[in-house]
C-alpha cells in the first residue's frame, strides 16, 4: 500500500472513535505492537531529542525499502510511533521524502499533544525523513 | 477553617477556574509552577493601562508621579510582608531566576580560585546553573549537601562541608519537586558561623507561609510574584543592605546611575542601582495587590487549608495500587510527587489532561533529584487555597482510570 493510502486508512480508523479517551486507548493498544528495536540499537545516537519521554529510532534498508524500528519508555509515545512506522516503514526512500504528513493533523493528534510532545513528534518525522534521504543517497 | 468556610466565594475571585478543557471543568493542580490570578490583580493591570500608564521616577508630570507612588507603595508592602529593615533592601527583578543570576554574577567580585560554595541536592536548575557558571569564571568549587530517601537534607554532612573557604551557601526554602521544607534556620546559622553568606530561594515557600527575613537573619531571599497570585515577570529580591551595597550592579542603563560621563559613571543608591531601565511597572503594582489579597486571606489560614488538602490527597493516593510517593519529609508544603507502578509519568499526565486535570510531569527542573531516585520523572500535583477536596476526589478517579488504561 502506498503512503497516502495508509494515511487515509489511519484517518478513517481514528474517525470511528468519538472521544479522545477512546482514541488514546487505541493509541495505547497500538503502542504495544511497535516493531521492537534491538538492544544494541537502543544507543545514545538513536535517541530523538525533544521528547519528555525517551524515543529511540533506528532504520535499515532492505531490498530497496526502508524499515524502521523504534521504542519509547512511554506507551502513548509508542502508539504515535506505531502510526509513523506503519506509514513509512517498507516504503522506498523517495516516497518517504516526498510524503506529506497531514494525517497527523487530520486525526487531531497534534492539537491533543502538549507542546513538548508535539515537538518530539516533529523531530521523529524529521529523523524518518533524514534516514530516507541518507538511504536515497546510498543507492 | 476560615478558607473552607469561604471556598465558594474565593473560587469566584479566579475567573480561570471556570475554564473548560475538552468539555471538562478545569482542575488546576500545577500551582507550584504558577498560581492563578484573582480578579483584583487582573483589574489592577487593566486599571494601570487605562489610567496610570507612564514611566516612573523621571517625569515631572502628574501621571508619572502617581505611577511612581504606586510602584513604591508595592515595595513598601513587600518590605513589611518580609519584615525587611528598609525599602532599600527590596529589589524588583523579572523573576527568581533573574534574582539568582544578579547575585551569583555579583559574587564574581568576592570569589577566587579554590574558594568553595555550597548548594543542596534539592535545588531547581535555576539555583544550580548560575552558580556553576560562577565557578567556571572564578575557579571556585561547588559542594553539594546530599539528601536522604525521604527528600530531607543531611545536616551533619552539611556541617562537614563548611569551612573557612566557604563563601556562599544557596538552598531553597522549599523543594519545588518534592515539597520538602528545608531547615534553613539551622543552615543560615551554621553558614554564618563559618563566615559564609546565605541565599535562600523562597519561590516555593512564599506562597505558603510567613517569612521574616530579620528573624531568619538571611543575607538574600528571593521569590516570584507569579507564584503568589501576581502576574508573571516580577521577582522580589530581599538583600541585606550591607550586601546590596557591596554587590556591583548587574545591568547598566537608565535609572541605575547617579552621574554619567564618557570617562566614568557613578551608580545610584539602593534600590535603583539594581533596577536599570523601565521596570515592569504594572506588574509590580499588581504584585502588591496580589500580596494584599493573600494577606487578607491570611497565610496561616492558607497553610491550614493546604495541609488539609495535602493530607486528604496523600492518603487517597496511597489507596491506589502501585503508587509510590517521592519525598515524604516530615515538614512539607502541599506538593506531592509520585509515580504509578512503572507507568511513564508523561502517559499519566496526558490521559488526565484529557479529562481537564492540569498537573506537571517530568523532572521539574530538578534532575539531580530524579537521578537520586533513578527515575525519568514524576507526576507532580501541587495545591493552592482555591483547590477543593472534590477536585482531589476527581483526580483520584482519573488516576485510577489512567492506571487501568496504561497498565
Amino acid at each position: 500500500m502506498n503512503i497516502n493510502n495508509i494515511q487515509n486508512e489511519i484517518v478513517e480508523e481514528f474517525d470511528i472513535f468519538d472521544t479522545w479517551m477512546d482514541k488514546y486507548e487505541y493509541l495505547i493498544e497500538l503502542g504495544k505492537s511497535v516493531p521492537k528495536i534491538s538492544e544494541e540499537n537502543k544507543k545514545e545516537e538513536n535517541i530523538i531529542k525533544g521528547c519528555q519521554s525517551k524515543v529511540w529510532l533506528h532504520a535499515e534498508k532492505e531490498d530497496g525499502l526502508v524499515k524502521f524500528y523504534a521504542d519509547s519508555d512511554a506507551i502513548i509515545t509508542k502508539g504515535i510511533i506505531s502510526l509513523l512506522i506503519r506509514t513509512f516503514s517498507n516504503q522506498n526512500p523517495a516516497d518517504i521524502i516526498n510524503a506529506n504528513t497531514d494525517f497527523i493533523d487530520k486525526i487531531g493528534l497534534r492539537q491533543h499533544l502538549s507542546a513538548n510532545r508535539a515537538n518530539g513528534l516533529n523531530n521523529m518525522i524529521k529523523k524518518i525523513k533524514y534516514y530516507a534521504i541518507a538511504f536515497s543517497k546510498l543507492s | 477553617m476560615e478558607i473552607l468556610k469561604n471556598i465558594e466565594s474565593i473560587r469566584k475571585d479566579f475567573p480561570i477556574l471556570n475554564t473548560k478543557v475538552n468539555g471538562n471543568q478545569l482542575i488546576y493542580f500545577d500551582n507550584a509552577a504558577t498560581s492563578q490570578t484573582p480578579n483584583c490583580v487582573i483589574k489592577s493591570i487593566s486599571d494601570y493601562y487605562k489610567s496610570l500608564n507612564s514611566n516612573i521616577h523621571r517625569g515631572v508630570h502628574k501621571l508619572s508621579q502617581l505611577a511612581t507612588d504606586k510602584y513604591e507603595e508595592s515595595r513598601k508592602k513587600f518590605k513589611e510582608h518580609f519584615n525587611a529593615s528598609s525599602t532599600t533592601e527590596i529589589i524588583f527583578t523579572p523573576g527568581t531566576t533573574h534574582s539568582i543570576n544578579l547575585i551569583s554574577n555579583g559574587f564574581i567580585k568576592f570569589l577566587k580560585k579554590d574558594d568553595e560554595i555550597i548548594v543542596s541536592q534539592l535545588e531547581h536548575h535555576s539555583n544550580i546553573v548560575p552558580w556553576q557558571m560562577l565557578c567556571e569564571k572564578t575557579g571556585a568549587i561547588m559542594k553539594v549537601i546530599p539528601m536522604n530517601e525521604k527528600g530531607e537534607l543531611n545536616l551533619s554532612k552539611f556541617s562537614s562541608l563548611l569551612n573557612s573557604k566557604t563563601k556562599i551557601v544557596f538552598v531553597n526554602h522549599v523543594s519545588n519537586a518534592l515539597g520538602t521544607v528545608n531547615p534553613i534556620e539551622i543552615i543560615i546559622e551554621k553558614s554564618h558561623q563559618a563566615g559564609a553568606a546565605v541565599l535562600i530561594d523562597g519561590a516555593q515557600a512564599a506562597p505558603h507561609f510567613e517569612i521574616d527575613v530579620k528573624k531568619l537573619d538571611v543575607d538574600f531571599y528571593v521569590c516570584s510574584a507569579h507564584k503568589l497570585c501576581g502576574p508573571t515577570g516580577v521577582g522580589i529580591l530581599y538583600g541585606k543592605k550591607e550586601w546590596l551595597e557591596k554587590l556591583p550592579p548587574y545591568q547598566g542603563g537608565g535609572e541605575m546611575i547617579d552621574q554619567v560621563s564618557f570617562e566614568k559613571s557613578t551608580y545610584a543608591d539602593l534600590p535603583n542601582k539594581f533596577e536599570a531601565g523601565t521596570p515592569n511597572i504594572s506588574g509590580v503594582i499588581a504584585s502588591g495587590i496580589a500580596l494584599d489579597y493573600i494577606n487578607k486571606l491570611g497565610l496561616e489560614n492558607i497553610k491550614k487549608y493546604e495541609d488539609y488538602l495535602l493530607d486528604h490527597a496523600t492518603s487517597k493516593l496511597k489507596e491506589i495500587e502501585g503508587v509510590k510517593i517521592y519525598g515524604e519529609a516530615k515538614i512539607k508544603t502541599s506538593v506531592i510527587s509520585f509515580n504509578i507502578k512503572n507507568i511513564h509519568p508523561y502517559d499519566v499526565g496526558s490521559v488526565i489532561d484529557n479529562l481537564g486535570i492540569a498537573v506537571r510531569t517530568g523532572h521539574h527542573c530538578a534532575q539531580p533529584i530524579m537521578d537520586y531516585f533513578d527515575i525519568p520523572g514524576t507526576i507532580r500535583i501541587s495545591f493552592s487555597f482555591y483547590n477543593t477536596i472534590d477536585e482531589i476526589n476527581i483526580l483520584i478517579e482519573a488516576l485510577k482510570k489512567a492506571s487501568k488504561m496504561l497498565s
